[in-house]
């Protein structure tokens, strides 16, 4: 067994584990023999601090006998399970095999609901009732986390009903996005936009793709460095490119905060938003419903509360 | 050198004042953290009040600083009161008098600025966990020495519980403390992974087992007899639940680390070992309660004896529900809910709380040479009090067993029937009845504060002369 490097840590844990246990039996075996009666309930031949003394009383029975059915449902117990050392038990329990013996009865007995959307294109999924409401359920227990129940997001984490996609809404896009998930990363600007006057300037144009009032001299400046800095990723038009992730500077939507303040900060330090794959975890059969559900989303197919 | 022929009450006075005073700030902040629950708002959005800074001074408070100081105080008094001689080393027993109150006060500023060592009661940072060490090494020196010196052949019970107590928490706290320092505020475990999380709840389980338990039943071993005036019901008893809750308790700790990455044969001994912890501890509440045989009216007019009492009625509920929840199927079920904090509450409000507080009012008056001031102040707190414990654990069980069962609940394609954050709304009810009963128990506590206050306001320090030890018979 892995768990022990040599057999000396096995028996380590096996003689003090046996040794304590027989102790125990010893112990209350020694100190449950008879009282003679004309010592039962009489004063031991001790007295400290004026007056406290001790009855020589013998162990009561019932409380002896629960001893003895816990020290032997213990024995039992190591008979059988994991416990000394290196001995596997009788039954030959694992943690790890009780575990996969309930995911396969899992597997076994939901599998085939959630196999049965396979096939199926994921607008057609998302236009079935019952498969909406199963990819609902999935994305309470496992994307709620950080995209909010009502799937607004959160900062950092995308609003999925607001139709602004960082990697594309498109069926297929989405559900590349949850089998496989995504890496965003926005390198740090300061030290190459001249440090925080030139964040701030660049911050200045950011806005003014969105509409936003600016100052117009810091936005001009800002605009110079866009061209040779930022062009790459978010596109002269600052409209992004989805095929990077890189967002619409345009659309006034900010994943990290529209305030000035946490747009220095996404310029000057940059950020790095991750999703994580669930190909592993879900399955494919499930992300497949979870597709549908996110996509239905922005349908507006999807129950309103 | 002082009189060596009185006791030393100096140093038992000072820890016992401060046992009132740190037990209601440590009760006061857990009832604040308790209506944060119920009512997030109440962090106003100021770090160091958020729950995480104030949940562990909470813990630290009331078990290290309210729980420590009556442990020092009632073991330096029964000790010396045992073994009839005055205290061993004087200024070293001063010294662990201000050196803990130092300790309780590097964790009052620490623990909300967030320094942490992430370790559950054990998050204060390398150097107060230096001396706390050098502190707990005096107090087994004052304690043991005075063992040693002492003028009656047998050691009473009292002092094995104590001694036990002292020795293993010096123990488990060096170990479980053991870290390399990488600056004045941090450092690592000296363990990693799965490890790290053994010793960190072999520490924690027995942190419960030796701190909260051992030493509380040493406690018991002195007051209930005092203040019931009659005998210990069997010492026989006492020899067998003595040897054997030191043994198996020291093994529990893995009941913490159930269906994790710790391997499954350290699991089921941990499970196993629980189960068997169950008789020591009934032992325990066997020899206290049995102590009352022959004298059960005084129940009727004694409310300090009710207070014991009903501490040792708590005690066997909560040492009877620990092996139920450290049973695999069990903790499946009662495993990261609220069901363990009322357990814990059930534990450290009911025993340990109340045979501290019912302690101190057999123990403040006779520092004082005084009476206490109002019987009738210690029904209502006996009665506040245990109408608190009432509210706070039933709300739990109700609050755990939900959470339980509606983490595991699912639908019938397999998928979780609630999120998580449904489970959490289903609990504010139940967490402002933890609340409410957060808030009796606090009160119960300032009414005690009252009455000890005006039981040694203008009162001259006792002076215990130490009689000679009585001839066996």
């Amino acid at each position: 067994m892995a768990d022990f490097t040599s057999s000396f840590w096995s028996w380590f844990i096996i003689i003090p584990t046996v040794a304590g246990i027989i102790g125990c039996f010893m112990l209350i075996r020694w100190l449950s023999t008879d009282i003679s009666p004309d010592e039962e309930g009489k004063e031991m031949d001790h007295v400290w601090d004026e007056d406290l003394v001790e009855l020589n009383n013998p162990l009561p029975r019932w409380w002896l006998n629960m001893f003895y059915i816990t020290l032997f449902f213990s024995i039992g117990y190591l008979v059988l399970y994991p416990g000394l050392g290196s001995f596997a038990g009788m039954l030959e329990w694992t943690s790890t095999g009780q575990y996969e013996r309930e995911m396969d009865k899992a597997d076994g007995l939901y599998g085939p609901l959630f196999e049965k959307y396979r096939d199926m294109d994921i607008v057609a999924v998302a236009d079935d009732e019952q498969a909406r409401s199963m990819g609902e359920r999935l994305f309470v227990n496992y994307c709620a986390t950080c995209h909010g129940s009502d799937a607004r997001g959160a900062r950092g984490f995308p609003n999925l009903r607001d139709n602004d996609w960082l990697y594309g809404g498109d069926p297929a896009h989405i559900e590349q996005t949850i089998l496989d998930g995504r890496n965003g990363v926005m390198p740090a600007w300061e030290a190459a936009l001249g440090g925080t006057a030139g964040v701030a300037d660049m911050t200045e144009y950011v806005f003014s793709l969105s509409g936003r009032n600016v100052d117009n001299a810091a936005a001009l400046r800002g605009k110079e460095k866009y061209a040779q800095l930022c062009v790459a990723c978010h596109g002269m038009d600052g409209t992004g490119n989805q095929a990077l992730g890189a967002p619409n500077l345009t659309d006034n939507i900010w994943l990290y905060g529209g305030t000035s303040e946490r747009v220095m900060e996404s310029i000057a330090r940059g950020r790095i938003g991750k999703m994580p794959p669930h190909r592993d975890f879900l399955g494919e059969d499930k992300s497949h419903l979870l597709a549908a559900y996110v996509y239905s989303l922005q349908t507006g197919q999807a129950m309103e509360e | 050198m002082a009189d060596q022929q009185t006791y030393n009450y100096t140093v038992v006075r000072q820890f016992s004042i401060m046992t009132v005073i740190w037990g209601i700030v440590g009760m006061a902040v857990g009832v604040l953290i308790a209506a944060q629950l119920a009512w997030p708002v109440l962090n106003f959005d100021i770090a160091w009040l958020t729950f995480g800074r104030l949940r562990p001074l909470h813990t630290n408070a009331v078990i290290f600083a309210f729980g420590g100081c009556a442990l020092f105080a009632t073991s330096y008094y029964v000790v010396q009161r045992t073994c009839h001689v005055r205290l061993a080393f004087g200024p070293l027993a001063a010294f662990t008098f201000w050196g803990w109150q130092l300790i309780i006060l590097l964790a009052a500023i620490s623990l909300p600025l967030g320094f942490t060592q992430g370790k559950e009661y054990a998050e204060l940072v390398w150097p107060i966990d230096v001396l706390i060490a050098l502190v707990w090494v005096s107090y087994a020196v004052v304690f043991f020495g005075t063992i040693m010196k002492r003028r009656v052949r047998h050691i009473y019970v009292a002092n094995w519980f104590f001694g036990a107590f002292i020795l293993t928490v010096a123990i488990l706290h060096i170990f479980n403390s053991a870290a390399v320092p990488v600056s004045m505020m941090h450092s690592y475990s000296a363990y990693a992974g799965v490890q790290d999380a053994m010793i960190q709840w072999w520490y924690g389980h027995n942190a419960v087992g030796f701190f909260l338990t051992a030493g509380f039943l040493g406690m018991m071993y002195y007051f209930v007899p005092k203040q019931a005036g009659r005998p210990v019901y069997s010492y026989r008893l006492s020899v067998v639940h003595f040897w054997a809750l030191i043994f198996t308790y020291i093994w529990a700790g893995p009941h913490h680390l159930h269906y994790t990455a710790l391997p499954d044969w350290a699991q089921s001994l941990g499970m196993i070992m629980s189960l068997i912890l169950l008789a020591p501890s009934w032992g325990g509440m066997i020899n206290g309660i049995m102590t009352l045989s022959g004298a059960w009216e005084k129940l009727r007019t004694d409310p300090v004896l009710r207070l014991l009492v009903v501490s040792i009625s708590f005690y066997g509920m909560s040492t009877f529900e620990g092996p139920m929840m450290a049973i695999k199927t069990v903790n499946a079920l009662s495993h990261y809910t609220d069901w363990t904090i009322g357990h814990v509450h059930s534990g450290a409000l009911g025993w340990v709380a109340l045979i501290s507080m019912g302690s101190l009012y057999y123990l403040v008056p006779r520092l004082f040479g005084r009476e206490l001031y109002s019987l009738k102040l210690v029904e209502v707190h006996f009665w506040t009090a245990t109408i608190g414990i009432v509210l706070y654990i039933a709300s739990m069980w109700v609050a755990g067993i939900m959470q339980g069962l509606m983490w595991r609940a699912t639908n019938a394609d397999g998928t979780l029937t609630y999120s998580f954050v449904e489970s959490v709304q289903a609990m504010h009810p139940y967490y402002i009845v933890r609340f409410l009963g957060g808030g009796f128990f606090l009160f119960g506590t300032l009414v005690m504060a009252w009455n000890l206050w005006k039981t040694i306001k203008g009162a001259e320090p006792a002076v215990g002369a130490i009689p000679e030890p009585a001839a066996a018979h």
